[in-house]
């Protein structure tokens, strides 16, 4: 069975089409690296999977659960079951390209956050957990610090631990490395493998192609809101069969 | 020019008395006035018409009219309809302090409103994307996430109106209260030495500011710690 199935999603913005028709499948302990050039609906389409944006067609399953959808305003689709939502949201994790950590909260606050006040987890025993995750990730002795006052590989690397906190069907990694400077990229990429070396079910839209190629079990490539081609990732990148993928590589990938 | 302050040092326990009756009114208004502005700031920040705009007249009314014909009108105008006279919230509404209380409340409810409002428009969107994407149900968001970080945030504007609502209580000693003003307006008619009266009650406002902005400044330190600069 497929812990996360999305099919033949749809969305627009007005008459714009960002996604025509997008669908994916990942088994446990899958790594599915999307790559696509700026609007190609990379980021569009991960935020539609917790519905952060609203498709206007497809849909969305988690461990066989479909997720109940109904027509709002504007033709796009909302959730008809804010509960269920909400229980599907917090197993599936989405680790965000500028971090948005809980400015308020210091580090530790923020990893237990969620586990405490969603999930219902014992305080006592979420701040165990949270302090596991946080020397996980490297960044344990950072648990007091505001976000303002670390670094941005600190901040995402905590933003991954809170990710994990909620102990995840699914991680969703919305260009996790895009908002960091070159040093620091290593850093959570490498707290990226080792999950992904755990087991972990996990989508990643990511410019990072060494990491698509080294890391993920299957590359999906976007383009104009379309699965242009998908695959291995080492053979689809290494013999991209699309004139599409073949311009987009030649770009990036050395 | 010879000051008479002998007269001041004999009337000083007039002054404490009315330094009492200014904290009361203050604090009174404060409280009430936090836990009004608090759903009102709320409705404020909704995108729905029927509940933005009775919170939006509210505030507009109230910051468009001068705090001094606001306590007239409760004070002296509502005594004027026997239908307020007969009812059960006249030994209220016929009692000084109440109605004072009453209109800084309601004065102080719209300000802060608009503070926390505004504050809360402020709050980052990722932050509560990230809220969202967790899975926090609407009233959870706002109270872990969106009205922690506002109230926050709104501590150096809120202390700013809190210093006006401590200036403004002087209003108080115009419907008959004793409060440093009124102790001084009663020492000044006593002794026709306004000067002294009113400059040892500036010198009672004054401590009592400055002891206000010591308070908001522990409480910055604790609470926007995280917008501080890093220490070092």
């Amino acid at each position: 069975m497929y812990k996360l199935e999305v099919q033949d999603l749809h969305k627009r913005y007005g008459d714009h089409e960002v996604l025509k028709g997008v669908s994916l499948a990942a088994k446990a302990g899958d790594v599915i690296s999307i790559i696509g050039s700026s609007g190609s609906g990379k980021s569009t389409f991960l935020r539609c999977i917790n519905l952060l944006e609203q498709p206007h067609a497809g849909s969305i399953l988690l461990n066989g659960e479909a997720l109940k959808l109904k027509p709002g305003k504007h033709g796009a689709l909302k959730a008809a079951d804010e509960r269920q939502l909400q229980r599907m949201r917090s197993r599936l994790s989405m680790v965000f390209q500028h971090f948005n950590l809980w400015s308020h909260m210091s580090a530790l606050e923020n990893v237990i956050e969620a586990p405490v006040h969603v999930l219902g987890v014992p305080k006592k025993e979420a701040l165990e957990k949270a302090e596991h995750y946080l020397a996980k990730v490297g960044v344990a002795h950072r648990k007091d610090a505001y976000p303002a006052h670390m670094s941005g590989g600190e901040q995402q690397r905590v933003a991954i631990a809170r990710a994990l906190a909620v102990e995840p069907e699914v991680m969703l990694f919305d260009e996790p490395t895009s908002a960091l400077d070159p040093e620091l990229v290593g850093d959570v990429l490498k707290v990226m493998q080792d999950l992904a070396g755990e087991g972990r079910t996990m989508l990643v839209v990511t410019h990072e192609m060494g990491f698509a190629r080294e890391v993920s079990s299957q590359l999906v490539f976007l383009h104009k809101g379309l699965v242009e081609e998908r695959g291995n990732p080492r053979e689809v990148l290494a013999n991209p069969q699309s004139e599409r993928l073949k311009q987009f590589l030649s770009g990036s990938l050395k | 020019m010879i000051l008479d302050f002998s007269v001041i040092w004999d009337s000083l326990p007039l002054y404490f008395g009315g330094v009492l009756v200014t904290l009361k009114l203050l604090a009174i208004a404060l409280v009430v006035g936090l836990a009004a502005a608090i759903p009102l700031a709320l409705m404020r920040v909704s995108r729905q018409p029927a509940i933005n705009f009775p919170a939006w007249l509210y505030t507009y009314v109230i910051r468009g009219t001068p705090m001094l014909v606001q306590l007239f009108l409760v004070y002296y105008g509502l005594a004027q309809f026997t239908l307020v006279r007969e009812s059960l919230l006249w030994p209220y509404l016929s009692n000084a302090t109440f109605c004072a209380c009453l209109a800084f409340a309601i004065n102080t409810s719209a300000y802060t409103a608009e503070i926390l409002a505004g504050s809360l428009k402020a709050t980052p969107h990722g932050e509560i994307e990230a809220a969202r994407a967790m899975g926090m149900s609407h009233a959870r968001l706002y109270r872990r996430i969106l009205l922690p970080s506002a109230l926050r945030r709104a501590l150096p504007q809120y202390s700013n109106e809190v210093i006006m609502m401590l200036h403004t209580t002087s209003l108080a000693s115009i419907v008959t209260l004793i409060d440093i003003t009124g102790a001084a307006r009663t020492v000044s008619s006593q002794y026709y030495l306004p000067f002294e009266a009113f400059i040892t009650a500036g010198v009672f406002y004054l401590c009592l500011t400055f002891i206000l902005v010591r308070l908001f400044k522990l409480a910055e330190r604790r609470w926007l710690a995280y917008l501080a600069p890093r220490a070092s």
